[in-house]
């Protein structure tokens, strides 16, 4: 085994090295081009390896998953719409949209709201450091690692067993002597996963804001305090209006992520008991039912989802830099 | 009350002539924000806390009682994890070792590739503007957002047909670093937009002094890039240095994909997920497994988190 | 170094033209013409905005114009101009070298051996008189000594072009005039070609052998003055009271002001007070 292990570590290391010294060769034999040459050269040297691996890495395939997509599972038949009609159409998929939506609209506004209120109290607090860091410490955790640490806390036995689910355990402290079986209760469930979710993203919520808060100006709040305004009011008309843009870009980098959201879901339920969503349905059907005509139509579909992010963020963008 | 009211108005006396920002942060507190905060912090540790103590019990202990029980009867072992990594029980010889490996392998060069080649591709976009390079950034910006979902099937077509077009091998199985390789080239692209932008962001403010007295004294755009600029970005490199590792560390959906979730080449996420459906009722052995994964990206979390967050911050506010 | 000719700077009718990230065209600099003889000292004055770090981007080679030409020794700038060297109002210094590791960069840029480059270096460092600083890195220097690193390394690729941008404008007043003192002396040892960018004025007189006036938005050349004080100079706070500098400064400034407060009104958006200028 341990032979096995240092062949493969030492191929890996193998690969770095041989990758930066072609290119550091590369760079070597170009560097003597002179005048007009060298400019271009350098363009082309360095420029170019990331556009190929954009275009052949991005551009193209999605390019060709949206021709898959008004093909057969094979390929070998053209359908036209037929994968969108049968998207729109299956009751099946009527429920994993209905659950995307949910997990869109409910699980980043929630993280955004709780990341929000955390920022404002927790940079008051003696040890705000360990607060944020024990808060901010689940980003550092990977999806299935997070769902795996909540299947536990979800965990289900016979009431008249001894409890190993945290959550069981405590309805149980509280009195409710007949817990469900978490995982199982539809819709409840769903709601189960997002906390997952919202576990994972509020301490990145938090910081940013909280960075954000930070940065307005002091004399804004100061003079706004010596005009009277307090607490609520002064949150209210100061502090949420100096970081709008911020929340936004929170609220839409957390909704991105959760309309990509596969991790979870895999891990949990594997989109079964009523908690598929959009992302891993698209895995089935593309690695499971071996459908890709269906895989692409609902991998265009997820892709719509996030179009209009992406335009409000090259938006943003461009507004940002005609200011400077 | 009356004397609550005294010192508060004694308090804020200098604050009307120069209000500081205590003041301020005053006006905003109050003792049950600290109760709150406790509470919260309380609610996103406790679960991580019942997976480590999970770990650490025998399994006896894991299956009889819920993990609070060993506040009260502290029996801690190691065996889990030496189990979970060496002997295996899951139907591979060699428990989660392997996988632990191939995270490894996956892991360093699928963080160095894209953060050479998009730095490379960051200094011609900032400071050897052409026509269309702002084009060529806007569309590096927009594709950030494309969910590579939309790449996967004909990626992996690509791929697997790659290695048999004609005589020519564009992807060889063995040799460099067996099937590795198209982890590491789907994960280096599918980084390529965002790693851009965000490094793209830090190149173009460096000193544009120190980068044209080099260009003047005869430095071609490599030497420039090499002997200046990089060492210039490393705060940004370092950055996204983390991010990227622990993006791919962490990442389940691209290495089973394209590892398709054999043990010669898939990462440690793709195995816990298949355990999770499998094994879900081995706590004691699920938990050290997962505690095993989480372990380095925690490491790597608590010792570099400022660096972390400055990441974080620059990617997601500056956009 | 070795042939005069080859440090003739002769900029005709160039134009330059940006586009902004709104996508409007800003012309930086209109038809602006001079030339400068191999081994004159040039100075470019005017007020802020009027492209003159433009000119000198388009001199170098790091820059184009959108129209008209730069040639330097006759030939057409295409690429980086050989021969050239920069000195910024930020001593361009890498933080993580050595003094000795910055001013050896510039020969091991153009191909020399790390040996005879940190040779070279170290007899750069002599003249400038920073002998025993070698080892130090930049935080560790004054200002007026970074300035020297600085000025050794502009100068030890014996360029034939010196093309200097404001590179005393952060320094206080005293600092100034010893490296003003300096540079002059270390030039006359070498003689290149200056192009020398500042907006002060008395700087520009007592350095230069000829003064280029210019106007902003968009920058164009208002008139050329020749400077016929004699040479070697000797001390810059000195000649500061001679009547033939008192003379040439006064005739400069009565056009440089016009502009100075065409600027000043335009940025500060009220009407400007007559004589306050001056």
């Amino acid at each position: 085994m341990w032979g096995d292990t240092s062949i493969k570590l030492g191929n890996t290391l193998g690969a770095v090295a041989g990758f930066l010294g072609v290119l550091l060769l590369l760079f070597y034999l170009a560097g003597f081009a002179r005048g007009r040459l060298s400019r271009r050269l350098a363009i082309l040297l360095l420029l170019g390896p990331a556009v190929l691996l954009l275009l052949v890495g991005i551009v193209v395939p999605a390019a060709r998953t949206i021709y898959l997509s008004l093909y057969n599972e094979d390929s070998t038949k053209f359908l036209g719409f037929g994968n969108y009609t049968w998207a729109f159409g299956d009751s099946d998929i009527h429920q994993v949209l209905l659950n995307t939506l949910l997990w869109i609209v409910i699980a980043p506004i929630l993280t955004t709201a709780l990341g929000l209120v955390l920022a404002l109290l927790v940079d008051r607090l003696r040890g705000q450091a360990v607060y944020k860091s024990l808060i901010f410490m689940p980003m550092a955790i990977s999806f299935v690692g997070a769902s795996i640490i909540w299947k536990f806390v979800y965990a289900y036995r016979d009431p008249s067993q001894p409890q190993i689910g945290l959550l069981s355990q405590i309805c149980m402290w509280f009195g409710w002597h007949n817990p469900p079986n978490w995982i199982l209760s539809h819709p409840l469930n769903n709601f189960l996963l997002m906390i997952i979710m919202i576990w994972v993203q509020t301490g990145f919520a938090m910081v940013v804001l909280s960075a954000a808060i930070k940065a307005i100006p002091e004399d804004i709040t100061e003079a706004a305090v010596l005009d009277g305004a307090q607490g609520w009011r002064l949150f209210a008309n100061v502090t949420i209006p100096m970081i709008r843009s911020t929340i936004i870009v929170v609220l839409t980098t957390v909704m991105i992520t959760t309309l990509k959201l596969f991790d979870i879901i895999r891990t949990m339920t594997g989109g079964n008991f009523g908690t598929q969503v959009l992302a891993n349905e698209m895995y089935n059907q593309a690695f499971t039912e071996f459908n890709n005509g269906r895989a692409g139509a609902l991998a265009v579909l997820l892709f719509l989802a996030v179009v209009p992010l992406v335009a409000y963020n090259v938006a943003m963008l461009r507004k940002e830099r005609e200011v400077r | 009350m009356a004397m609550l009211t005294r010192t508060e108005r004694k308090r804020s006396e200098p604050a009307r002539t120069a209000p500081t920002r205590t003041g301020v942060r005053r006006a905003l507190s109050s003792p049950l924000s600290t109760v709150a905060v406790l509470l919260v912090t309380v609610v996103w540790t406790v679960p991580s806390l019942g997976l480590l103590v999970t770990s650490l019990r025998p399994e006896q202990d894991v299956a009889q009682t819920g993990w609070w029980d060993f506040f009260a009867h502290p029996h801690l072992t190691l065996a889990n994890y030496h189990d979970v990594l060496f002997n295996g029980g899951f139907g591979v010889s060699d428990g989660l070792m392997p996988y632990l490996v191939n995270s490894l392998a996956i892991t360093v060069p699928a963080t160095i590739f894209p953060i050479v080649l998009a730095s490379m591709a960051a200094y011609v976009l900032a400071w050897i503007p052409f026509k269309g390079s702002d084009t060529i950034f806007f569309v590096f910006f927009a594709l950030q957002v494309v969910p590579l979902q939309m790449a996967l099937v004909p990626l992996l077509q690509l791929f697997s047909g790659g290695a048999h077009i004609g005589s020519l091998t564009i992807f060889p199985a063995v040799g460099m670093g067996g099937s590795y390789a198209p982890v590491w080239i789907a994960h280096t692209m599918f980084a390529m937009p965002l790693a851009v932008f965000l490094l793209h962001n830090f190149i173009a403010q460096l000193p544009r002094d120190l980068i044209e007295a080099a260009r003047v004294d005869g430095a071609s755009h490599f030497r420039v890039f090499r002997s200046v600029v990089l060492p210039l970005a490393t705060p940004a490199l370092a950055s996204f240095a983390i991010f990227q590792f622990l993006w791919v560390w962490n990442d389940l959906l691209v290495g089973l994909t394209f590892t398709g979730g054999a043990p010669e080449s898939a990462p440690m996420p793709s195995r816990l997920a298949q355990l999770s459906g499998s094994f879900g009722d081995h706590w004691e052995i699920l938990t050290a497994g997962a505690f095993v994964s989480v372990v380095i990206p925690l490491v790597v979390f608590f010792s570099l988190q400022r660096y972390f967050v400055r990441g974080l911050l620059a990617g997601s506010v500056k956009g | 170094m070795a042939d005069a000719n080859n440090g003739r700077i002769e900029i005709e009718g160039v134009t330059k033209r940006f586009l902004t990230p709104g996508g409007e065209v800003f012309t930086a600099i209109k038809d602006v013409s001079f030339t400068v003889e191999p081994g004159q000292f040039c100075a470019v004055v005017g007020p802020t905005g009027c492209g003159k770090s433009t000119t000198l981007g388009m001199v170098s080679g790091l820059d184009r114009p959108s129209e008209g030409t730069v040639k330097v020794g006759g030939k057409v700038v295409d690429g980086i101009t050989d021969g050239v060297s920069f000195m910024f109002q930020a001593d361009a210094l890498l933080p993580w070298k050595t003094v000795l590791a910055n001013v050896a960069l510039g020969p091991i840029f153009k191909g020399a051996s790390k040996a005879e480059a940190q040779a070279r270096a170290r007899d750069w460092l002599r003249r400038v008189g920073l002998t025993g600083f070698e080892d130090r890195y930049p935080h560790q220097l004054s200002g007026g000594m970074r300035k020297r690193v600085a000025m050794a390394a502009a100068l030890i690729n014996e360029p034939k072009i010196l093309m200097m941008d404001e590179p005393f404008g952060a320094l206080d007043v005293q600092t100034k005039a010893i490296m003003s003192n300096e540079l002059l002396g270390l030039w006359e040892q070498s003689r290149p070609a200056v192009l020398f960018i500042t907006h002060d004025l008395d700087e520009a007189v007592a350095l230069a052998d000829k003064v280029v006036v210019m106007t902003s938005s968009p920058g164009t050349v208002k008139a050329v003055y020749d400077i016929d004080l004699p040479r070697p100079r000797g001390s810059v706070q000195e000649i500061r009271f001679e009547p033939r500098f008192l003379e040439l400064q006064h005739q400069i400034w009565d056009t440089l002001r016009e502009e100075v407060e065409r600027a000043y009104a335009r940025t500060a958006g009220g009407p400007v007070t007559e004589g306050k200028a001056a």
